[in-house]
């Protein structure tokens, strides 16, 4: 399993129901209801993703999530996650929104474009970074709205969004003293669990 | 039929026929003292009779669902693009089986058997079935066949909504569910399209009420009539567009109502081919039956509710052109399944032949498909060991 969902998955609670946006080929699913009885549903528009999810017997559900959520009912999982994906979204203020209208809590990971290297790229070669991390020029990114860990914290405070925990990791998704220190400059990748 | 078998082929098949005694009161309340169901089967029943696969089929659709009767045929069964060795419904895995539903006109018992209590030919006194009455009836065939279990029922269209009921009405008689543009009722508008083709058959003097057979007629102008509206419904704008444009049989206008654009020549080879295959009391019962299905009436609406008692896994298919059971109504299964905490996936397929599209072998509906039942099958394997 991906490193990132090795860690959220700490944070996930046995026989709970959980709804994971854009699954991918659902490696984090398999594993909560494999091994933590999670009652769990992806939703995911990449063909072959859906296959994989199928072929496993992972329920998945081919969904384009910028036409909207509303066929799920207020609160009715008790878990909304979504790993990597906040970014590639038309908006990812009202999809917040969503998301915790649907689940009791979310737990969000997303690229924190304001680690030092993004800076140092933007900064100094006055270009849009592009990394092994972030492998796309400006014209072909599916990251539309990046943010920073800072940009997140804080809309979080204007929605009145409650932060029950965050990580800040490297791009190994390691957890260090100095990274926890100063998350917005250190942190590849931001971790946020959220309820109202 | 082609002058060899293509290997993916499961060859000639010969139909066979089950017999019932046993009385079956239908939904309206008319028992039908004994019966017949003509079926066929692809592919070995295992030992355990755990592998079976249960194929229901839509309005106009019969048992022969693969393969050739005869090395004469033209065509295969229809819908020999996805069962056979190595195809989506894999036949070196399951042991299949397909039949005519009750009332139908293809060998089962229906309006063009004899009624074996007055001896004459049934025409319009047989019984109007529904959708319950037929799975009731396939569970008996299924028992006939020693199939407590099937491993999985598939369906599309009307074949959709017996497997959703079949979920419902017997959900520990199979382990998983595919439903291919399908919908849980159907809508207002649907309705009013079965009512034009009803009446367009009713109304064509040589139906006789419904026993036009004994008049030794048959009702073929508005059979074909009510084939040609349903046919337009089960493509889309697009498809019929591709397909014909605005392709003409002379190069100016004629200004008579003969044949002039090309897809009135279809339309009406269509029509005129399907009344030499159907019987008209058939298909106005088997719409009837599409009309009358609505498992969630049962629960004041509520589909979440009557899906609870469902216990297998489920696969719904839709088609994005598909306007007659648009992708909102199998999403309706959808959205009800997980409300009532099913084991559902759901893929909406790329398509643009419309409702027809569940008889395409468009690649990623069978790879969907395909996908669901491999999994439908490890899951066999595992369970013996």
């Amino acid at each position: 399993m991906r490193s990132d969902l090795e860690m959220i998955d700490e944070w996930i609670q046995p026989n709970t129901r959980v709804l994971d946006l854009g699954c991918g080929p659902g490696e984090l699913l398999q594993h909560l209801i494999g091994n933590k009885q999670v009652h769990g549903y992806g939703l995911e528009i990449d063909p072959d993703n859906l296959n994989i999810c199928i072929e496993k017997g992972i329920p998945v559900l081919e969904q384009n999530i910028d036409e909207g959520l509303h066929n799920f009912e207020d609160q009715s999982f008790d878990l909304v996650v979504m790993t990597h994906a906040l970014q590639q979204f038309r908006r990812p203020d009202l999809l917040l929104d969503e998301m915790l209208r649907i689940g009791k809590e979310c737990i969000i990971t997303f690229p924190n474009f304001g680690h030092w290297r993004n800076r140092i790229h933007l900064g100094l070669k006055g270009r849009m970074p592009v990394s092994d991390f972030l492998p796309y020029n400006w014209y072909d990114t599916p990251n539309i709205h990046f943010c920073t860990f800072h940009d997140f914290e804080r809309l979080c405070h204007e929605k009145n969004i409650k932060i029950l925990r965050w990580a800040a990791v490297d791009g190994q998704l390691k957890d260090h003293w100095w990274i926890r220190s100063m998350p917005n400059i250190f942190s590849e990748t931001a971790v946020f669990h959220v309820s109202r | 039929m082609p002058d060899t078998l293509p290997t993916n082929s499961v060859g000639v098949v010969v139909p066979q026929i089950a017999q019932f005694d046993t009385p079956l009161t239908l939904s309206c309340g008319q028992t039908l003292s004994s019966y017949q169901l003509v079926y066929e089967t692809y592919g070995e029943l295992n030992q355990q009779a755990s592998n079976a696969i249960l194929i229901c089929h839509a309005l106009s659709g019969d048992h022969h669902a693969a393969g050739y009767h005869d090395m004469s045929d033209k065509k295969p069964g229809w819908w020999d693009s996805a069962i056979g060795p190595g195809k989506a419904i894999d036949t070196n895995l399951f042991f299949v089986v397909s039949l005519n539903n009750l009332g139908g006109c293809c060998g089962s018992t229906g309006p063009t058997s004899i009624n074996p209590e007055t001896n004459q030919i049934w025409g319009a006194h047989f019984p109007i079935v529904t959708v319950e009455d037929w799975v009731e009836s396939q569970a008996r065939l299924a028992d006939q066949l020693g199939i407590q279990t099937f491993a999985a029922i598939v369906g599309g269209s009307l074949g959709g909504m017996q497997v959703l009921e079949w979920s419902i009405r017997f959900p520990d008689r199979l382990k998983a569910a595919a439903i291919i543009a399908s919908a849980p009722k159907l809508s207002t508008q649907n309705i009013a399209f079965n009512e034009v083709a009803r009446q367009s058959i009713r109304r064509d003097p040589e139906f006789h009420d419904g026993n036009y057979l004994d008049q030794k007629t048959v009702p073929t102008n508005g059979l074909g009539l009510a084939r040609m509206l349903g046919h337009i419904t089960y493509l889309s704008d697009d498809a019929m567009g591709t397909k014909f444009g605005r392709q003409m049989r002379h190069d100016a206008y004629q200004y008579n109502y003969g044949i002039e654009f090309e897809v009135e020549s279809y339309l009406r080879y269509q029509g005129e081919a399907f009344t030499k295959r159907f019987d008209a009391n058939t298909y106005m019962l088997m719409t009837k039956a599409l009309d009358y299905f609505d498992p969630a009436a049962q629960t004041n609406g509520d589909l979440a509710a009557v899906l609870s008692r469902a216990q297998c896994e489920f696969l719904l298919v839709s088609f994005t052109t598909d306007w007659r059971f648009a992708p909102e109504r199998s999403e309706e299964i959808v959205n009800a399944l997980v409300k009532a905490g099913k084991h559902v996936s759901y893929a909406k397929i790329e398509a643009a032949e419309g409702h027809d599209a569940f008889l395409f072998p468009i690649p990623r509906y069978m790879n969907a498909l395909s996908s669901f039942l491999t999994r439908v099958a490890k899951r066999l394997t595992t369970e013996v060991k």
